[in-house]
């Protein structure tokens, strides 16, 4: 997989006129057998692309609920090239996006990492604790690599600094919904929506919305506004109780994405 | 103030740097802003270091230690910084810190604490400004410095405990780091030492080289002549930059950074992130870093809390690679020796912290000339651990 797959994916939902949906998953949670039932789930409930979580020790970026599945998956023994393993295992036939920070993948090395990632079947890349233009030696790589170099936009990005992130994005742009770290709290309000303007007036390429959306209602409202929704939180949450719960959670936020789909912005001109 | 940054700013040689979720980056450019701005203004040096002066205490004395002299076979002076104000060099960054708070207009203060002390000088300095204080602490470090915890509440602030992971120093920095993400439009975080995304290790380092600047000065009017060597305890490292920055340029004048190797190195249990660990990327900098082979960060331990931290200031990392600062460790015991010997000594309680520094030195007898004076940075006092001391020697 490459970042080929991904653009060759929005093509698809464009064609289609519908809005992705993008689970996140982390890798190992709440071990390695239940993961790797749990993307494979994910894939036949519909998700677009998958948003594979690398654990790390301390998660900075992210909330209880995320940090918490992330110390248990390390607790099993889950590392950058267990998680590389699941991915290839699971040989899902939509791309996969590896989402995590930056140290474990510089302790793996980061060209062996790509070149093993690309392998497994991973076409994406976004890293939380590496922000544009702060370390030009490893965006180049990524950049230059066959995997999608994918770009955060939080609501305090100005306007000069969405210059600089979108100069180099790839794949999609993946918009935070709100301050704070990863969790089910929402706030989808006018802010969001001029966010949302903003990058659309900054960049051609697709638009993902994630922090905070829980329930199909929800991935509703915001399917209006962009062209993909990211679920993470709310969906590990519901994999604690069981693959069954995370099943309906997913199903819900399908049907949710279904019925929004008369609003969907489809306003991607390219 | 130049330290030992090249070409970019914030980089130290490859270290460094602004590793952080991009919800952060708006707030560290308008940091670096205010920063630049506070140094170019005279007035802003000027309301500093009337407080450094006149509520912190500053300058500190200089104090000859004898008995240490004798036993090491050289003069050893130590820069009494457990004479500040809140008892350890602190609160000459806190201080700075809620200065560029208020040119910033933030309201409320977060700051994450190992040992307390850096806790209790935030708390003391929103105290004084009236700037509403919330600190982040370890569980385990909640128990091992309960007098700390109940100095920064009745200072005011709210003491938030951290469960999280390894409930200590390394988990409180990440809970701050959520605090901002989420409140960074109301919120400055004072980081206590000289880690942390850029600007934080050179404003951090700044604050403190008063340490530096004052030592050097009292080292020459007392001696005549440069030291032969400085001494400091590292664990985040802003006593020891503070007290470095001022003798980079002496190149005869060796200086000597003084790790926690816990239960000693070779059991992993330790602190030496700069002599056992190697380059990685921890809250939002490239530095040297305890960490597995799959770079997890690696739990540290030290009897003090201070230094219970698996990272290190990006500046001494490379310090360490240039050879321009010799990294030395010393175990919990022998640390704990070494508070009763200054105690006994000279009179002088040090922090566990400190207590390192003290340590090492007391094993170099007979290293250096009768002649040679020996400065030692006595980064804080020991008030706070003798609840904490008294435990551990009954125990027994």
């Amino acid at each position: 997989m490459s970042e080929h797959s991904i653009d060759s994916q929005w093509q698809r939902l464009r064609e289609q006129r519908r809005t992705a949906l993008i689970p996140y998953l982390t890798a190992g949670y709440p071990n390695r057998s239940a993961s790797l039932e749990a993307l494979r789930m994910l894939e036949a409930e519909g998700a677009d692309f998958i948003e594979v979580g690398l654990p790390f020790s301390d998660p900075l970026a992210d909330g209880p609920i995320i940090q918490q599945s992330t110390q248990i998956a390390l607790n099993g023994g889950m590392t950058a090239a267990g998680a590389l393993s699941l991915i290839r295992e699971a040989g899902l036939s939509l791309p996969v996006v590896a989402f995590g920070y930056l140290n474990p993948i510089l302790s793996y090395g980061l060209e062996r990492f790509i070149a093993h990632a690309g392998e497994a079947g991973v076409a994406g890349l976004l890293l939380t604790d590496l922000p544009a233009g702060e370390d030009l030696g490893i965006e180049r790589t990524v950049y230059a690599s066959p995997l999608a170099l994918i770009r955060l936009v939080a609501p305090t990005t100005d306007d000069s600094r969405l210059k600089v992130t979108l100069a180099g994005a790839q794949g999609f742009v993946y918009l935070i919904s709100r301050l704070g770290v990863t969790g089910p709290q929402t706030t989808i309000g006018p802010q969001l929506q001029r966010a949302v303007e903003r990058v659309r007036g900054a960049t051609r390429l697709p638009l993902a919305i994630g922090f905070g959306i829980a329930t199909g209602e929800q991935a509703r409202a915001v399917s209006g506004l962009c062209d993909g929704v990211v679920v993470g939180s709310a969906l590990v949450n519901r994999l604690n109780q069981g693959i069954e719960s995370a099943r309906e959670l997913m199903q819900e936020l399908a049907a949710g994405l279904r019925n929004g789909s008369d609003s969907l912005c489809g306003s991607n001109p390219t | 103030m130049a330290g030992a940054e090249l070409g970019r700013v914030g980089r130290y040689g490859p270290y460094g740097g602004r590793y952080v979720p991009e919800t952060l980056i708006a707030a560290l450019d308008e940091l670096t802003e205010a920063y630049d701005a506070a140094q170019q203004d005279p007035a802003f040096q000027q309301q500093l270091d009337g407080l450094l002066q006149s509520y912190a205490g500053r300058p500190t004395p200089l104090t000859e230690a004898p008995s240490l002299s004798e036993q090491v076979g050289c003069s050893v002076l130590l820069k009494r910084e457990d004479l500040n104000h809140t008892g350890a060099h602190k609160i000459n960054n806190t201080l700075g810190q809620i200065l560029l708070a208020r040119r910033m207009r933030k309201p409320r203060i977060i700051a994450e604490t190992g040992a307390g002390q850096h806790g209790v000088a935030t708390a003391t300095a929103c105290a004084r400004f009236g700037l509403e204080c919330v600190v982040y602490m370890g569980e385990e470090d909640i128990e091992r410095q309960r007098l700390n915890v109940f100095r920064m509440e009745s200072l005011g602030a709210t003491v938030v405990p951290v469960g999280s992971g390894t409930r200590t120093l390394k988990d409180a920095t990440n809970e701050a780091l959520r605090d901002w993400v989420t409140n960074v439009t109301t919120t400055h975080y004072v980081i206590g030492s000289v880690v942390g995304p850029d600007p934080f290790p050179r404003i951090v380092r700044d604050f403190q080289a008063v340490i530096g600047r004052e030592s050097r000065e009292q080292v020459l009017r007392l001696t005549g002549g440069l030291p032969a060597a400085v001494v400091a305890c590292v664990g985040g490292g802003s006593n020891a930059m503070g007290i470095f920055v001022a003798f980079l340029e002496d190149r005869e004048v060796q200086l000597f950074g003084v790790e926690a190797a816990g239960e000693g190195i070779a059991t992993g249990r330790h602190a030496a992130s700069l002599i056992a660990g190697r380059p990685g990327v921890l809250h939002g900098s490239l530095s040297y870093l305890l960490q597995t082979d799959d770079g997890q960060v690696l739990p540290a331990h030290s009897v003090s809390a201070g230094l219970d931290y698996p990272g290190v200031g990006p500046e001494h990392a490379y310090l360490k690679d240039i050879g321009r600062v010799a990294y030395e460790s010393v175990t919990d015991d022998e640390a704990l020796a070494a508070f009763f010997t200054l105690a006994r000594s000279e009179g002088i309680l040090p922090a566990l912290e400190t207590a390192h520094a003290i340590a090492w030195v007391l094993q170099q007898s007979g290293r250096w000339r009768r002649s040679d004076a020996v400065l030692i940075n006595l980064s804080g006092r020991g008030d706070k651990d003798v609840a904490y001391v008294a435990d551990i020697v009954r125990r027994r």
